[in-house]
């Protein structure tokens, strides 16, 4: 399947001589949401602007649907739509009329049906013909999406989309990214909160300081790099770890009331052999618990041992 | 999309917004140059006017007409067209102009389109204000208008490279304050060029809204300070240098992109 979107060897270089992109290869699928996650810093937006239009690429070329971005990027730009961190708005137009402007000027005819719509889906109803600036903030963002959204392109760019969002806004985010993607529309987002790259996307690419260092499935990534580790509280508390159980990768915690196993998420099947070893030696427990490592812990020991 | 030439939809889009600015203020817009013109034939034409006999046969309040026009056309297309581009680069909304699928040219006509619009509407409304004062003839009415769109056109070109190249409001308030008011006043809107000693006539010259005037006034009146053929080169030549700044500006993206 050729990639909806296709980077490659793109650099970006600022005036100060600062490297914002070193050479990133990177290949979206129709149709899928992918998280670009990184640090502060690591290049995520400037790789969406230069995408979009908005910062001028270096070396390499980026093809979005079939068109290169710079030589042919009417065609490129009017299949891409983008919701920015900021929340830039003009504070004295209406919803209707801002949401009207954006799909003019992506060179749409005017379709008020579609815009009801897409209006109604945000929850803007009833804030359609409210001034930009009584809305609060997550109206404001919800504005943004309509706006984005407002010529029907088939890749939506959200950069950092839920950054200081309530709850429900979040929650209604998730929701209609989702309802996009079955649509067929692709979904590119960039966060740093890793549960929701957890939550919503199918791919994850992490970025660091201007180098794409992994790009891989959300559940290839949690299986390849996630530990697992079980957790025993005992009744009585042990001194030292067995001798007979040297072989196992086991730790003692909590003065000893604790005994922790960690395990790659392939050998959870010797959990049962490791508890009937524990019976025959007399150690017995209260409870156990069994952990899963989150994204964020994959992500920072993958930042962390990069720098 | 493919084969979209010309981003109809998208420059329109960009003038209404434009033009919807305008109409927000509307008093403004229009009752300020109807008072400004009004208080210059009271100052002007009334009170000194009445002890200055006429210039060329022409009374003083009449004379002084084109070059009213002409100074509000100035000042208002300079100041339409610079915040009109500046504003988006100001609040931030320019990430969207330049995420879309329109060409730098099309960007330009929408934005110095309305500029001009709306300052040739300021002209027009000031033109009126000025026959309820002063009887006025319009010899070569193709011409006042051609002189008046072509610099209401230039001007909102130039407006449109302060807004781009300002980095703060002093910026954009420098240049049409400290440069062009100037030379306008200078530039023969109350007097005859030929009124001022030898010098001073040849230094008026190099100002090049002189021309602007004197053209005008031409069209009105049929007599000038300079050659009306002369005057409308010039002004088909300011007209060219900006157009040719704007072309570099968007070439190199100067101060709009990274």
């Amino acid at each position: 399947m050729t990639p909806i979107i296709s980077v490659e060897h793109l650099t970006k270089s600022y005036a100060t001589s600062f490297q914002a992109l070193k050479g990133i290869n990177l290949a979206i699928n129709q149709g899928e949401i992918f998280a670009l996650l990184g640090p502060n810093g690591a290049g995520k937006t400037t790789l969406i602007n230069i995408i979009c239009g908005i910062v001028s690429p270096g070396d390499g070329r980026v093809i979005a649907d079939g068109h290169d971005i710079v030589r042919d990027y009417r065609a490129a730009r009017s299949k891409i739509g983008l919701v920015p961190q900021e929340l830039n708005t003009d504070a004295f137009e209406t919803v209707w009329a801002t949401v009207n402007f954006s799909r003019g000027l992506f060179g749409r005819a005017p379709n008020a049906v579609f815009i009801e719509k897409l209006l109604q889906d945000l929850s803007l109803t009833d804030k359609r013909n409210s001034k930009i600036r009584t809305l609060s903030g997550g109206m404001k963002r919800r504005v943004m999406i309509a706006k984005a959204l407002s010529h029907e392109p088939k890749i939506l760019f959200l950069d950092e989309p839920t950054a200081g969002v309530d709850v429900e806004l979040r929650r209604d985010m998730w929701a209609l990214v989702s309802n996009l993607r079955t649509q067929g529309c692709t979904i590119i987002l960039t966060t740093h909160y890793i549960e929701e790259a957890e939550e919503m996307a199918d791919r994850i690419g992490v970025i660091s300081k201007g180098e794409l260092i992994l790009v891989d499935e959300k559940s290839a990534l949690m299986k390849k790099l996630g530990k697992r580790q079980l957790t025993l509280h005992l009744r009585e508390p042990l001194q030292n770890v067995p001798s007979e159980l040297a072989t196992w990768n086991l730790e003692l915690r909590a003065e000893g009331n604790d005994l922790v196993y960690i395990f790659e998420d392939s050998h959870a099947s010797d959990i049962s052999v490791l508890l009937q070893r524990l019976s025959g030696l007399g150690i017995h427990f209260k409870d156990l618990q069994t952990d899963q490592s989150s994204l964020e812990d994959i992500f920072v020991s993958l930042v962390s041992t990069r720098t | 999309m493919i084969g979209l030439t010309f981003n109809k939809y998208g420059v329109w889009a960009i003038y209404k917004f434009e033009m919807a600015r305008a109409l927000r203020t509307i008093v403004q817009s229009l009752i300020t140059p109807v008072i400004t013109t009004s208080l210059y034939f009271v100052v002007f034409g009334a009170a000194l006017g009445s002890r200055v006999s006429g210039v060329g046969g022409t009374s003083y309040g009449a004379f002084i007409v084109p070059g009213l026009i002409m100074l509000a056309v100035l000042t208002q297309s300079l100041a339409n067209a610079s915040f009109g581009i500046y504003f988006p680069k100001f609040t931030g909304t320019i990430y969207e102009l330049l995420s879309a699928p329109v060409s730098h040219f099309e960007i330009l006509i929408a934005y110095v389109g309305a500029a001009a619009t709306k300052s040739v509407v300021v002209g027009l409304i000031i033109l009126l204000t000025a026959g309820f004062f002063v009887p006025i003839h319009i010899l070569h009415p193709i011409w006042m208008l051609a002189f008046l769109f072509i610099t209401a056109v230039t001007f909102s070109l130039f407006g449109f490279i302060i807004g781009i190249w300002a980095n703060g409001f002093e910026q954009l308030q420098f240049i049409p304050m400290l440069i062009v008011t100037p030379l306008t006043f200078l530039g023969g809107a109350f007097y005859s060029v030929d009124m001022l000693p030898p010098g001073w006539r040849t230094f008026s010259l190099f100002n090049p809204v002189v021309y602007l005037i004197s053209g005008y006034r031409w069209s009105f009146y049929g007599k000038a300070d300079v050659s009306f053929i002369l005057s409308f080169a010039m002004t088909v030549g300011f007209f060219a240098v900006f157009l040719g700044i704007v072309s570099w500006i968007f070439k190199t993206g100067y101060r709009l992109k990274n």
